[in-house]
């Protein structure tokens, strides 16, 4: 029995921990999940559908992204493919994560994956690289995911709240755009990341023409790969 | 989009996007990514994103504008330079948010 309450007192402080550890970065995505709800509404996307996007898809900038193709009437076929690319670097934490729960009952599999974000990876994968008992730390990331997934929907609901209240007058379908930019600019540390996102930014505006909304997808692509070769050509010249 | 197209995109979207999640710590976790995929795989989202500022700032209405009337252009590029010089995501968007508005009541109002 003692030993039986001991594991759980281990398994209670490794879940509290993850959370407590997920709290700054929390603050943060508190207001991007509101400006996401605000968003979604000024996209013209009815509130239950706006929250559930929250819930089944449960990833920031590829919900934000969703939300401004459909606000300039993009086909859905366009909108999948476009979300699809955004997310697709999630294969990289999925990859990095898969080491520390091989041994996992597939249950935990499906669910630590389902909460596998950008901001519960940074988290749960600095905590796996740390020394310690490897056989408990999917709590750990089961409570930052979880204190994450909690926030990010009720921010949602208060930024859909909000945006019903707000008169479109105040162009708060704006602030999207604005968290992108704050998200890109500093993201810009390097060469190869800069002529990427110039490459796409171009694209993007001179593939405008193309039919289905495909520009976006298309010039995504570019700067990937102009990105992409400025990289091997500086691996190459080292 | 349908209400029902609307639904099924997201539940397709999210669907996708689990089984990413999903794809190596249940599928192939004995995998491995090769470095060149994991390279291009940092500039998605810079490369996404930037893709949707441009026209944004640029076509704020479906048609090209570079006259100083653009005032989502003017709100954009402060908020680039604010973006760049702080580093601070709420101080972008409060910045960029303010001067959209005040433009807006004052130099272009509808």
């Amino acid at each position: 029995m003692a030993v039986y309450n001991g594991a759980m007192t281990t398994l209670r402080s490794e879940f509290l921990h993850g959370i407590r550890d997920e709290l700054p970065i929390l603050i943060g995505v508190l207001p991007f999940g509101m400006i996401y709800g605000v968003s979604a509404l000024s996209a013209g996307i009815p509130a239950s559908s706006a929250q559930a996007m929250s819930c089944i898809v449960f990833a920031g900038s590829a919900q934000f992204v969703i939300a401004q193709l459909i606000a300039t009437g993009t086909p859905s076929l366009v909108v999948i493919l476009t979300a699809f690319i955004v997310n697709i670097r999630h294969m990289l934490y999925s990859a990095s994560v898969a080491a520390y729960t091989s041994k996992l009952h597939p249950l935990w599999k499906w669910l630590l994956a389902y909460l596998l974000t950008d901001e519960a990876y940074a988290v749960a994968i600095s905590h796996y690289q740390k020394a310690g008992d490897d056989m408990q730390k999917h709590w750990y990331f089961l409570g930052a995911g979880l204190a994450l997934w909690t926030t990010w929907q009720l921010s949602t609901a208060a930024g859909i709240f909000l945006g019903g209240h707000i008169p479109a007058s105040w162009s708060l379908d704006f602030a999207a755009t604005l968290t992108f930019i704050a998200l890109v600019v500093p993201a810009l540390k390097d060469n190869a990341s800069t002529a990427a996102a110039l490459t796409a930014a171009l694209t993007a505006l001179l593939a405008i023409a193309l039919p289905l909304k495909l520009g976006i997808a298309v010039a995504a692509l570019f700067g990937m790969a102009v990105g992409l070769s400025l990289e091997m050509k500086k691996n190459r010249d080292r | 989009m349908s209400l029902g197209l609307l639904w099924m995109t997201i539940i397709i979207v999210g669907l996708l996007t689990l089984g990413i999640r999903l794809s190596f710590i249940v599928f192939m976790h004995k995998a491995r990514i090769s470095p060149m995929v994991q390279q291009a795989l940092r500039f998605v989202p810079v490369a996404v994103l930037s893709a949707l500022i441009a026209p944004a700032l640029f076509f704020p209405r479906g048609s090209m504008d570079l006259s100083p009337g653009n005032i989502r252009l003017i709100a954009g590029v402060l908020a680039i330079l604010v973006a760049w010089r702080t580093k601070n995501v709420l101080l972008t968007i409060v910045v960029g948010m303010a001067c959209l508005l005040i433009l807006q009541a004052f130099v272009a109002p509808r």
